[in-house]
This record gives C-alpha cells, structure tokens and sequence, in this order.
C-alpha cells in the first residue's frame, strides 16, 4: 500500500517535464531537489542522532568546490611546492566532492562528539565560517569572491557506452531525482538496518543505549560521516548543474533554509525532508510574484512558528498519525508521544493536519 | 564472581567514590543502600564501565575488568538496567527486546529468550507490537528486566528498580528480582527503599558519602541500630 502510493509519487515527478514547459520552474525543481537531498542529509543527523548541525552548509559547500576543482583543474603552491591537477570528469569530481565532505564529517564528528550538545552546535557553525573564510581568501585555489566560473556540467557514461552531457534543465531534472530516489533507499535502509536502530537508540536514551553495548562515539560518528557525505554530493550536484560558485554558497541562510526543510516536515521521518523540502523550495517561486523577498523570509519564520506550534513534530508525522488512528503501533523511525498521558495530544495533532490537508 | 579492590572515581575534583571495597558471590543477591549522593549508582556505573576508576580494581570472574569499555564488560557478561527513564520509549516492546540482545549475533538463541521473557511476562506478549512508551509504569519495568536479560548476563545490577512504581508494582519487581537470583542469575541491586532490599538480600553494604561504612548479611542490617535510625525510620517493625 505505502509502496504503491511511494511509486504514484515517484511516476508522478518523473512526468513533469513532459508537461511543465517553463524551464524556470523547472530549473526552481531542480535547485529544490538539490537541497531537499541536503535537508534528507542533515535529516540523518538531527533527526536520526538527535545532534543539531548549524554549519552543514559547509559540507555542502565543500562537495561543491571540491568537485567543481576537481572536473575545473587546478594549478597552486603550497610551502613553495606546486601542485598541478589536470581536469578530470565531472563525473569524478561529484565523488570526490562527496568524500572530501565525508572525510569532513568524520574529523568533525570525532573532534565535536566528545562535547555533544551545544558544543556540537557551535563546533559546527565554526566549521562552517572557517571553511567560508578559507574559500574567500585561498584565491589561489577557490578565486576568492571573484567566483569559480565554468565548471562544466555533469557528464555520464563510459568510454564504451558513449556520453551524455547534461545541459538541459531537464536532463539534470532526472538526474537528481535519480540521486534523490537511491539517497532515499540508502537512507531508509540505513535506518532499518541494525546500524539505525542503533542510531535511533541513541536519540531516545544514551544511558540505556549504552547499557545494552552500542558504542556512542561510533555511531554519532559513522551518522556524520554519512551526512557529510550526501550533503557533499548535493553540493557537487548544485556546482555542475548551477556552473558557477562562490563564497556566498556557505551563507548560514543555506544551512538554515536545510533546517527549516527538515523540521518542517518531521525530523527523524524518511519522507520529512522531502516533504518540508518541497514545501520551501516552491514556496519562494509561489510568494515572489506577491512580495518582496525581505518580507518572504518574515513569512518563513511566520510559517515555520506556526508549524512548530501545531505541528510540533512536523508534516509527515502529523499525517501519519492521520491515517494510523485506531492503531497504537507505529514504525521505528516515527517520534512519537512517549508516555500514554499524551496520546490524547496526538489525536489533537493529527486533527489538525486533516485540517490542513483539507483547507 | 565480582570483586572490587580500593575503588576510586572522581567527578572532576569531587570524589564520589573513596576506596571502596565489596563482593558479590555467584548466585547471590547482594544490595548497596546508602543515601541519595552516596555513590551507589556511580558503583553500579564504574563497574559497567560508564565511569573511569581513578585507582583500583574491579574484577569479574577472575578478569580484571579496570577501564574495559562498557560494550566489553556487557559481552562479558554484567548487565545494567539504569535508574530513570526505562526503556526506549518510541520503540516498540518487541524491538526494546530484540536491542538488548544487540551484542549478540546468535539470531535463532535471540528469538528463543524473546519468546521465553514473553512466556515470563505474558503482558508484554500481548503488547508486543505496541509504543514501549505507552505502557504503564509497570509493563515497562518488566521490559527493562526482559531487555537486560536478553544480554543473557551473568551478573545483572538494578538501579533504583522501584523508583516510581506504585507499591504493589514494587514488590511485584522485587518478586521477579528475587526470581532471577533464584535461577543462577546473579544479582547486584541499588535501592532507596532499604527495608524491602535488605530483607530479601543475602548480603548488603551501606554507602554514606563514597565510603563502605557497614556490611554484614541483610537481617544484621535490618537490626543495627545505626541503619534502623538513618534508613529505616523510628516507625518501621523488622
């Protein structure tokens, strides 16, 4: 049933650019998809680990310039020492990207767990204005402000098989919900696997988590390897397909747009991200032919309040519980009331997301 | 089976314990009393390995077991059901089980204890599909003794296992306790409600401020004059 439903979404955007014949939505679809992969990265770390990364933009960012340098090339000295790297395919680069990004979250994640919290918190937006600064003023390598032009966009294929270079909008529309589809398996079995249940087991109750053997450091660990690296691999997707990047990539307005995505449509929910990331990908094409762009993000922040307050544990939650309202069981993935006092609370909940579903 | 030498553990500067020393013999259940902040549950964590030792020994048949990492000592065999909150609560019953056997590997041993703790605690079979947090206060102290259990431990410590139970709740736990002794298990237990634990333990130590103060079996205890006054109340019959 849940598959079925999954597969008519799926059919569903891989008609749209059959039908949507403006190639600025499409490119707006596109650019959401790229984030909402982000947000469903960000999504493995506060939702699954319960740690709040406020800087995954530079993960984000580093997949981009990496992967743009990689397919770009590169000449720089470093302690007197050139180093010269010719161009590779953008192909390469995209992985690359992704496990410079990776290699991130495991330093990040080794360093920041020690001091969970707050201090992870804060670890991570610092990460994310040194690898800003870096970007800024390494103009050697990253062209500083000057932006990195011409990085060309993704290439498939093999030497046997002939390639495909993706320059129209909708080729790159496919090729990101190709990533977008086989990120959310991997997420989904990931969370499934005995590794999630650890995961998610940490999230509820470290004492009890470690009274039954799960080794804290590892799994918060492997959690931040795995969401640098996806987020990496949208911000290699974003470099390819946008062509030109510059320090303004690591604004904190992207790491919190991310955020927003994911608790929006319900953290710790594999659909959440997509949810929630659709929402505030659209939402600014929709608002920009009736306000101005300052007052859009007033209407976020509006937005996002009063979706915290109704709907506390997100979207994709609320119309779950919809739907499963006679049933007292749920999937291990859900947050969910965890005492029976509040169940009466959960029924209020999915009330008003019938509400919302309906107006 | 447990032993502990001159154990020390710091807070920082605060010392929580001061060079204690207990035992804890095989098939027996042994019982820490002792004040809130005396260190009964820093005990039950160093020697589950959540807490450094600063100095001495902890050792468990035979081994030493100083400073081993807390996944270890679980594979060797101590379990430890902490105190609070106890079980996972947006899991189900049937997955708070099956995450107590976590270290283990042995998928056909695993379903066999799952199906014989649901035959111990018929309850939990019913509700085996539901939210462990919806359970009542009860239903979820027996999950947390089934999910200890499902590490298949040796040594088995209890953390304040009647903390906010209803009293017929209580003593319903301190029964089934009494009946994981009863089995072989060996059981180490840390208890507020120092009557009841000293009159169904073997042997029990008083803790007051990180110190071994008093040991002795439980009914010498119950009638030393300096326990009857501090833990048990001017009121309370032996």
């Amino acid at each position: 049933m849940k598959l079925i439903a999954s597969l008519l979404i799926l059919a569903f955007f891989a008609t749209v650019p059959l039908w949507l014949q403006d190639q600025y939505y499409l490119h707006t679809l596109v650019v959401t998809g790229i984030f909402m992969l982000a947000a469903m990265s960000l999504n493995l770390l506060l939702g699954f680990t319960g740690q709040l990364s406020l800087g995954h933009v530079a993960f984000f960012g580093i997949g981009a310039y990496v992967s743009a340098l990689t397919s770009l090339g590169f000449s720089v000295t470093i302690f007197g020492m050139p180093i010269v790297h010719e161009p590779w395919p953008p192909f390469v680069g995209l992985i690359f990207g992704a496990l410079a990004a990776g290699l991130c979250g495991y330093l990040i994640g080794k360093l920041a767990f020690r001091v969970r919290g707050a201090y992870f918190v804060i670890v991570t937006i610092s990460f994310a204005e040194v690898v800003r600064l870096v970007s800024l003023n390494w103009v050697e390598l990253t062209n500083g402000p000057l932006a990195l032009p011409g990085i060309p966009p993704m290439t498939l294929g093999f030497e046997w098989s002939g390639y495909l270079t993706l320059w129209g909008k909708a080729q790159n529309y496919y090729f990101v919900l190709a990533v977008i589809v086989l990120t959310y398996v991997l997420i989904r079995r990931l969370v499934y696997s005995p590794y999630g249940r650890a995961m998610i087991a940490l999230r509820e109750n470290e004492t009890l988590a470690v009274s039954v053997g799960i080794s804290v450091t590892k799994y918060l660990v492997l959690a931040a390897v795995f969401s640098g690296a996806l987020a990496g691999l949208a911000g290699g997707l974003y470099a390819h397909y946008i062509q030109i990047i510059d320090p303004m990539i690591f604004m904190f307005l992207n790491t919190v747009t991310m955020v927003i995505m994911v608790i929006t449509g319900g953290k710790g929910t594999l659909a959440g991200p997509v949810v929630g990331g659709l929402i505030f990908g659209i939402a600014p094409v929709v608002l920009r032919s009736y306000v101005g762009p300052e007052v859009q993000w007033i209407l976020y922040g509006v937005l996002m309040i009063l979706i915290v307050f109704v709907l506390p544990e997100g979207i994709v939650p609320a119309i779950e519980r919809w739907f499963n309202r006679g049933g007292a069981s749920r999937s291990p993935t859900g947050r969910g009331a965890s005492s029976g006092g509040s169940s009466g609370d959960g029924s209020a909940l999915a009330l008003s997301g019938s509400g919302k579903g309906n107006s | 089976m447990l032993e502990i030498k001159n154990l020390v553990c710091r807070y920082g500067k605060v010392t929580a314990l001061d060079g204690i020393s207990l035992k804890v013999p095989a098939k027996q259940l042994v019982v820490l009393v002792g004040a809130n902040g005396a260190g009964k549950s820093t005990t039950l964590r160093a020697i589950s390995g959540l807490v450094p030792a600063a100095s001495g020994q902890i050792i468990f048949d035979g081994e030493d077991i100083t400073g081993m990492a807390a996944g270890k000592i679980l594979a060797k065999g101590i379990a430890h059901c902490p105190e609070g909150r106890r079980v996972f609560g947006e899991m189900s019953v049937l997955e708070n089980l099956e995450i107590g056997a976590y270290l283990r590997h042995d998928a056909k041993a695993i379903q066999s204890d799952v199906d014989r703790i649901f035959h111990l605690f018929p309850r939990l079979a019913e509700r085996r599909a539901q939210v462990a947090g919806t359970l009542s206060g009860g239903e979820q102290q027996m999950l947390a003794i089934g999910r200890a259990m499902m590490s298949r431990p040796k040594l088995i410590m209890f953390d304040e296992p009647s903390l906010g139970l209803a009293p017929n709740i209580v003593e319903q736990t301190f029964h089934i306790i009494q009946e994981i002794r009863d089995s072989g298990t060996t059981v180490m237990m840390v208890e507020q409600n120092a009557f009841a634990a000293l009159d169904m333990c073997s042997y029990a130590y008083l803790l007051e401020a990180g110190s071994m103060v008093l040991e002795g079996e439980g009914q010498d205890l119950i009638s030393n004059p300096h326990v009857r006054e501090a833990y048990l109340g001017a009121g309370v019959h032996a």
